[in-house]
């Protein structure tokens, strides 16, 4: 009896115990073992797994695929085939009932019928030429291998099939020709590679916005993406107004304005009045005629004069279709790109699995400065614990009493600040009615900036007002805390600015009925637009620079102010909603926003690298650009959009100046022109029947938004649809998991017992060994 | 030098005076068929890259030809300011260094390294490369301590920033439990590309710009 055999007789019995309690009490995934599931044999255990089983884990297909390269070359070999067959599925046809579609698609390197590395490549290789030029280059992108490895691949697939050979023969008859062929070849190359350099370089900031990115993430970044999409739009919108109809008034100038025109004062700048008024800056200098009309001959039979050669211009027509053809291109553009950026950043189940997602995805590799690295480790942290915070809080218990005191919190807060708006419009609405009651002539220049000012005032006080009160409320989450701030504050804007509305639409007009409404309104517009911008640069000064340097000196902080992008955002939407509500009253406007936006941009970018650090807040800056984009569209755009028809429809132009003084409202220019189309003859006469029965009818627009409706609910129901699928797909991988651990533990039990019997015989006979006469 | 489909796309400013002021090897490198430069995902880096990477080399091994087979330890590979600030730093070398001991750069996995890291590189190829970067002890799978090694990095350096053991043990059965599909306690590479699918952010935050 030595101590040999008692050891090995105590060894596997535990063994074995260990093995069968595999079961609920040992393993680490207690909880999902609790429900009756098979269940691995935990970390802890992993010195019980023989050598065996833990080399056929390791060649498990699911754990070799990362890694290794036959595995890769075989994935891609099966996905280029069935590109080449373009069905989306497997075909299952040579497939044996009993067998598993999963598994045969990865070769198994345990299978001694399995392929060579070296076949599965050339079969890859001639998958790969079978496919086009463009779908090849896609292909090799998306492999993970290594460039050597793909050049080989690409090199091979590229084999020559007949003609090419035939090319290099005879080529090959005049080596001096190959050369010239290949020296102007490369020649053309640098050519094209300098023209797409140049073009590269002049898009425009790259390297500022690479530097802000650098330093302070994605998520500051997307506002200044967010301040390029604008100059884009204003570019769009600027560029037919530009070429049809200031070019053309500015070629043709009308007779000039009688009265002495005023001299050049700095204020013109503000007030946007004064030398202005009569320039092609607003709608009253456009004339109401055909620009440069064809010339009638004088009765005695003169001859006209050479300048008047040319084609007429009617000029109210083309004012008319030009806004609204930029409003239509720019509705196009803001829907497009809107759902552009609601398909990059919804996707379907992306609710679920917060904890996996920040954890793999939160870590941006863009940040390069030390110190915003460390800052992005403080996020990450507090932003993890503030998800675990939240996933112990779901599961606790809610006192009713809590909740009600929560809600009623809530409640109040919203009241005070739907009543500081409501203060807001009332005293907007008094002030309008105020300079209406006191009128003020040109002259009296600066009384004129005192609306906007008040404007301006109330639009920066009552943010900070509102801030203030969401310190009382608690929210759950903080993303939805950003989301409560973003939306009153642009209520409160939108509010504003349609007390203004009323107020130019319908009492301006009243008040101004034989001067020129529209000019004023273009000018008061022009005027919010620069107090504005002036009231950004007093914000950017004071709420960042000076903060900053009272938080280092008397406060002794080291923090910097946070970058509030949520309310620099809305400034943004602002400022672009007062340009769409001018263009038809100031066409030039679009250019003054550009250079608003241009300053805007190098100044933000001075503070920010100056006064700011980012945000603490966890941002996910997709999710904010389409937040941004959808309020640019629907509360902004929209309005300006109904703001714009309202005045087009319904409301009298002014008599005495702009291109539609003799008419009733300024869309019956184009009845004018379709009257005038259906006089013209027959062969022009589907146009007014487009009009009659399309535009002028309501039909149509029940049609269209009835088949809107029906597109809209059809793309619910395939998310729903989508939604089931992948359930059930999660309950057949789970099922699949459950399989593969029942026969790894089964493999396992095997090994067990070999092993067991192996050493039961050596035991045995040892004993033989030792006492030849026990038996 | 070989005949060359011409290489689509090097796209930065300096390529054109780049390329002229290489030597022939360098442009037959790039130029081949299928050279590096070609629609793979190599279009922005490309000069610029070499220049960077012949900064690294010591002097006498900067000339094309050399710079071309020589390779970088990892240390030098880490002083690159792209790279200082990233606590990936080192699983990033790692993945992409090809010489046996896994401690060395040639410029191919450079570039490799690069063109991953690129705006060109599909969703698909990123993920497949995060999940080797983030599988700390190499075996195939994300197992429990290398999740726990992942949050670590993430959190920050040193003892006072890391969660506790009772949160982190909290982190990790909730990642185990929104990922782990086939429940068998570990994320592969299926797992990983099926939550990385669902975050429209990775595409934008897997990038490093030269």
């Amino acid at each position: 009896m030595s101590l040999r055999s008692r050891r090995t007789m105590t060894g596997s019995p535990a063994r074995t115990t260990r093995v069968k309690s595999m079961t609920p009490s040992t393993s680490s995934s207690r909880s999902r073992a609790s429900s009756g599931r098979q269940a691995l044999v935990g970390p802890e255990d992993a010195a019980a797994y023989s050598t065996a089983t833990l080399r056929i884990l390791a060649s498990m297909p699911s754990r070799t695929i990362g890694r290794s390269r036959g595995a890769i070359i075989s994935q891609y070999y099966n996905r280029t085939v069935r590109l080449r067959r373009r069905v989306s599925r497997p075909q299952l046809g040579g497939v044996g009932r009993s067998a598993r579609p999963s598994l045969r698609l990865y070769d198994l390197e345990l299978d001694p019928a399995a392929l060579e590395e070296e076949e599965k490549r050339s079969l890859l290789v001639k998958e790969l030429q079978s496919l086009t030029v463009a779908q090849r280059g896609h292909m090799l992108k998306g492999m993970p291998l290594g460039l050597a490895e793909k050049r080989s691949l690409r090199e091979e697939s590229r084999t020559l099939t007949g003609k090419p050979r035939e090319r290099r023969g005879r080529r090959g008859l005049f080596p001096c020709c190959g050369w010239l062929r290949d020296t102007c070849v490369l020649a053309l190359h640098g050519l094209g590679l300098w023209l797409l350099a140049g073009l590269h370089g002049l898009k425009p900031w790259r390297y500022a916005l690479k530097r802000i990115g650098g330093q302070f993430g994605s998520s500051v970044l997307s506002y200044f993406l967010f301040l390029k999409t604008l100059l884009a739009f204003n570019a769009l919108l600027l560029l037919p107004l530009l070429a049809f109809v200031v070019g053309v008034q500015a070629a043709f100038p009308p007779p000039a304005s009688p009265g002495p025109v005023p001299a050049f004062t700095g204020l013109e700048l503000l007030t946007g009045g004064g030398r202005l008024t009569h320039t092609v800056m607003y709608y009253g200098y456009y004339s109401n005629s055909t620009l440069n009309p064809p010339c009638v001959p004088a009765p005695d039979g003169g001859q006209c004069g050479r300048e008047t050669d040319g084609l007429p211009y009617n000029m109210p027509l083309a004012y008319l279709f030009t806004v609204g053809g930029a409003f239509f291109i720019t509705c196009i553009t803001l829907v497009y790109s809107m759902s552009h950026s609601f398909g990059e950043s919804y996707r379907v189940g992306s609710t679920s699995g917060v904890h996996a997602i920040t954890v793999f995805c939160s870590w941006d590799h863009k940040v390069t400065q030390r110190r915003a690295s460390r800052l992005q480790h403080d996020n990450i942290r507090t932003h993890l614990k503030e998800l675990l915070a939240e996933g112990q809080l779901r599961q606790g218990p809610r006192s009713v009493c809590g909740r009600l005191r929560q809600v009623a919190v809530l409640g109040l807060v919203w009241l005070l600040c739907l009543a500081i708006t409501l203060g807001c419009t009332v005293a907007v609405y008094a002030f309008s009615e105020l300079m209406i009651q006191s009128p003020v002539s040109a002259e009296q220049g600066g009384a004129l900036l005192a609306l906007p000012v008040v404007v301006c005032l109330l639009n920066l006080g009552a943010p900070y007002l509102y801030r203030g009160l969401a310190a009382l409320e608690r929210h759950d989450s903080p993303v939805l805390q950003v989301y409560v701030a973003v939306c009153r504050n642009l209520i409160l804007k939108m509010v504003i600015l349609g007390i203004l509305c009323y107020h130019w639409l319908g009492r301006r007009v009243g008040a101004l009925r034989d001067q020129c409404w529209e000019n004023f309104v273009g000018q008061e517009l022009y005027r919010l637009m620069v107090l504005d911008f002036i009231f950004i640069l007093l914000d950017t000064l004071f709420g960042e620079l000076v903060w900053r340097l009272i938080s280092e000196r008397k406060l002794k902080r080291k923090e910097k102010p946070e970058f509030d992008i949520a309310g620099n955002v809305l400034e943004l939407i602002y400022g672009q909603t007062l340009t769409w509500l001018g263009v038809l009253f100031a066409p030039l406007l679009p250019a003054v926003q550009i250079i608003k936006l241009v300053f805007l941009f190098y100044i933000k970018k001075t503070s920010l690298m100056a006064n700011c650090q980012a945000p603490r807040r966890p941002w996910l800056a997709s999710h904010m650009s389409t937040v941004f984009i959808s309020l640019l569209c629907f509360p902004s755009f929209l309005g300006a959009a109904v703001f714009l028809c309202y005045a087009v429809w319904q409301v009298k132009p002014s008599s005495t100046c702009g291109p539609f003084r003799t008419l009733d409202t300024m869309y019956e220019a184009g009845k004018v022109w379709v009257r005038r189309l259906e006089k013209a003859g027959p062969r022009v006469s589907w146009l007014p029947w487009v009009h009659r029965y399309l535009v002028e009818n309501t039909f149509p627009v029940y049609l269209v938004s009835a088949l809107l409706l029906a597109v809209i609910y059809l793309n619910i129901q395939v998310v729903k649809g989508q939604r089931k699928v992948i359930c059930l797909l999660r309950e057949q991988i789970s099922n699949e998991g459950e399989d593969k651990i029942f026969l790894i533990n089964k493999l396992h039990s095997v090994y067990e017992k070999k092993e067991r019997s192996r050493g039961g015989r050596t035991q045995e006979a040892e004993r033989l060994e030792e006492d030849p006469d026990a038996r | 030098m070989r005949t060359a489909e011409p290489p689509r796309s090097l796209r930065p400013g300096w390529a054109l005076r780049g390329l002229r002021s290489l030597a022939p090897a360098l442009s037959n490198f790039l130029l081949q068929p299928g050279g590096g430069s070609a629609d793979f995902a190599y279009r922005e880096p490309g000069p610029s890259a070499h220049r960077r990477f012949c900064e690294l080399l010591p002097q006498e091994h900067r000339s094309t030809e050399e710079s071309l087979h020589t390779r970088v330890s990892l240390e030098q590979i880490l002083s690159l300011p792209e790279l200082k600030a990233n606590p990936f730093k080192e699983r990033i070398c790692r993945v992409f260094s090809t010489s046996p001991a896994r401690d060395s750069l040639s410029f191919e996995d450079f570039l490799d390294l690069l063109s991953v890291f690129s705006d060109t590189a599909t969703p698909d190829l990123k993920s497949h490369y995060a999940f080797r970067i983030f599988d700390f002890d190499d075996d195939g799978t994300l197992n429990r301590e290398d999740l726990s090694q992942l949050v670590n990095c993430l959190t920050g350096p040193g003892e006072d920033t890391q969660l506790s053991a009772s949160e982190m043990k909290q982190l990790i059965d909730n990642i185990l439990e929104e990922s782990d599909i086939d429940r068998d306690g570990t994320i592969n590479l299926s797992e990983f590309q099926h939550v990385i699918s669902r975050s429209p952010d990775f595409a934008s935050s897997f990038k490093i710009v030269l």
